[in-house]
């Protein structure tokens, strides 16, 4: 871990962002940065402002002031589709699936921007049309083994258990073939086995090369699978830095930590 | 087996001028046909986008006009004295140029509705038909107004020099009519089965989740738009050359009731659904006349509508599909299905 950060190369940075809702302030003078290969987590209470910072960051929502770059570009007045096509995808912190198509036919559509044909290629059924295809096919195959729900690639997506579910938004973005992840609390609502599958799967896209920012409400998992923590109360930064200084600094204790547990028992 | 329907369909409704010679019966075929061609282009964005498009008849009496005026030829006087003279053209070329205009005004309807979706695409699309409406019934110098362009040429194949053959007799036209149900059938069937029709159905599930995985879903958008407003254009040429008379009732709300009906009841977002529910609303008023009263077949019809809507909400061909278990898998192509085999 050493190693990385002192050949650390900034791979997303986020600088001085703000977010207004009319009056109310979700995020004021954010700045941090993930380094490229990095899992970083963002933690903080309910209503802290990190879903809306993944809003900000995938284009989804218009900073109020700041800037935010990936691997150099700013990706201030990006779309959300252009924001991928840079190599950056995410999950939603509500299960979000294609719910009424099947499970392969969900990754199917997450590869769309690996797909090679053109339209005339499909409407004239050109020899690339039916490669493409193939590959895409193969590769969907790939995807859903690698996150472990290649037996319910038949099934609809809405009929999945919630786990699964949770996995197949996972793999959609990750058939978006992305360099750097955004998960928004990927285990909420997972038992203590599927938690531990994911975790092993974390590893995996690490072994990868895929930078991770990881929002997420267990503890233990943060802890573990965090190079460092970002952590945020009513939209300000109150510390950073690798998890044995968050879990002992008493700022980030009075905020959230000592209320993280109380949410868990909620969960 | 289901690989082969629609060619054993397409067979079975080839021999149909052979023993079916009522020309009644056939001309219902023929408007039938015409109709569902206008269905199939509607059931591309509603099925497939989940857009629905209330004005969806502007492009079939766009395909109309555009085509009745190319080959019928016009004189008008535009702003500032400015003289426009059209020398008739072959009727076929006529036919191009009704799917290149529909398809166009599909391009400037879908740009329109950038951002712009359900509800809102609803009424963008409607005040849309109701405009152009509007210019036919008062632009009377290019369209004749409520008066009805009249002596439209029946359509026309061939090449100068070659010989034309022209669609007169009502088979020739069933024949005509029936060509373009298969060719837009294909192209409707290679889009929706692609990454182009994924992506169509992307944006119709779940907006922000296709954006998401990278889907520029306004340019997927404009691109089913403009290739259901030229198909639309198509059966509007159609039409023209079939009746050769046409007026701005062509535009008539009622026209995209009727496709909407056809997509609904037989199943949209299905390749065969606006067929078979075209097939079904377009001959219950055959049917019905033969021992109705007209009010009485107007309630027939809808209670006939009222039925299928409530014991098949899905509509006629998903619920066949189910009963016979001929459709595959869920969503899963059969052929999809097979190769995730092989890639283990
Ligand atoms: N679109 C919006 N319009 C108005 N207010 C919003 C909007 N989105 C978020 N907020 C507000 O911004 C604040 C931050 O919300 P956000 O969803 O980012 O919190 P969070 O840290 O993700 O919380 P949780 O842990 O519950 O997911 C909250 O007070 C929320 O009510
Ligand atoms: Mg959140």
């Amino acid at each position: 871990m050493d190693a990385r950060s002192t050949q650390a190369q900034p791979a997303l940075s986020i600088e001085h962002i703000a977010v207004h809702f009319g009056g109310l302030v979700a995020i004021s003078d954010m700045s941090f940065v993930v380094n490229e290969g990095e899992v970083v987590s963002l933690i903080g209470p309910n209503g802290a402002g990190k879903t809306t910072a993944f809003n900000v960051i995938t284009g989804f929502l218009r900073p109020t002031q700041g800037e935010v770059r990936y691997r150099g570009s700013s990706l201030n007045n990006l779309k959300p589709h252009e924001v991928t096509s840079l190599g950056l995808a995410r999950t939603f912190q509500r299960t979000s699936v294609f719910q009424s198509v099947s499970v392969f036919e969900n990754v199917m559509i997450g590869l769309h921007r690996r797909g090679r044909s053109r339209l005339w290629d499909t409407l004239l059924a050109l020899p690339r049309e039916r490669e493409s295809e193939r590959e895409l096919r193969a590769r969907a195959a790939e995807i859903l083994a690698l996150v472990g729900i290649e037996r319910r690639s038949r099934e609809l997506a809405g009929s999945l258990a919630y786990g699964d579910q949770r996995l197949l938004g996972v793999a959609l973005a990750l058939a978006a073939d992305p360099s750097m992840l955004l998960l928004d609390e990927p285990v909420s609502g997972m038992n203590a086995t599927e938690t531990a599958r994911f975790m092993h799967l974390l590893d995996c896209l690490r072994g990868l090369g895929v930078t991770i920012l990881l929002v997420e409400h267990d503890m233990p998992m943060v802890m573990g699978v965090s190079d460092r923590i970002v952590v945020l109360n009513y939209g300000r930064i109150i510390a950073e830095g690798p998890p044995a200084a968050i879990q002992g600094n008493p700022e980030v204790i009075r905020a959230y930590l000592g209320q993280g547990a109380k949410k868990r028992a909620r969960d | 087996m289901k690989r082969f329907l629609p060619w054993i369909a397409l067979l079975a409704l080839t021999s149909v001028p052979m023993w079916l010679k009522d020309p009644y019966l056939l001309n219902a075929f023929v408007t039938t046909g015409i109709f569902i061609v206008a269905a199939m282009s509607l059931n591309l964005l509603l099925g497939y986008t989940g857009q629905l498009s209330l004005g969806h008849v502007a492009f079939f009496g766009i395909g109309a006009y555009t085509s009745a005026l190319v080959s019928l030829g016009f004189d008008v006087e535009l702003v500032g004295g400015f003289r426009v003279i059209h020398e008739p053209w072959p009727v076929w070329l006529g036919f191009i140029m009704a799917i290149l205009v529909s398809g166009l005004c599909g391009y400037i309807v879908g740009k329109l509705s950038f951002r712009v979706r359900g509800a809102y695409f609803v009424i963008v699309t409607i005040s849309f038909a109701e405009v152009v409406r509007l210019v036919a019934l008062n632009w009377v110098e290019l369209t004749q107004g409520p008066l009805a362009l009249t002596s439209i040429p029946p359509m026309a194949l061939g090449l100068p020099g070659l010989g034309y053959f022209e669609f007169f007799s009502k088979q020739s036209n069933f024949y005509l009519v029936l060509g373009v149900v298969a060719l837009s059938y294909v192209i409707i069937s290679r889009l929706v089965n692609s990454r182009i029709g994924r992506a169509m159905v992307a944006l119709k599930e779940n907006e922000s989740l296709a954006v998401s995985v990278g889907i520029d879903v306004t340019r997927y958008l404009v691109l089913a738009a403009v290739v259901s407003a030229g198909i639309a254009g198509a059966a509007g040429s159609l039409y023209a050359h079939y009746l050769k008379i046409i007026d701005p009732d062509v535009f008539l709300f009622l026209y995209t009731v009727t496709m909407v009906i056809m997509v609904i009841s037989g199943g949209k977002g299905t390749l065969a659904g606006p067929i078979v529910g075209g097939l079904i609303f377009g001959f219950i008023p055959v049917v019905a006349r033969s021992f109705a009263a007209p009010e009485i077949q107007w309630i027939l019809y809808g209670l006939f509508m009222i039925l299928i809507v409530f014991v098949l909400p899905q509509g006629i061909v998903p619920a066949i599909e189910k009963w016979f278990g001929v459709g595959e898998e869920p969503g899963v192509p059969g052929a999809a299905a097979a190769k995730i085999q092989d890639a283990r």
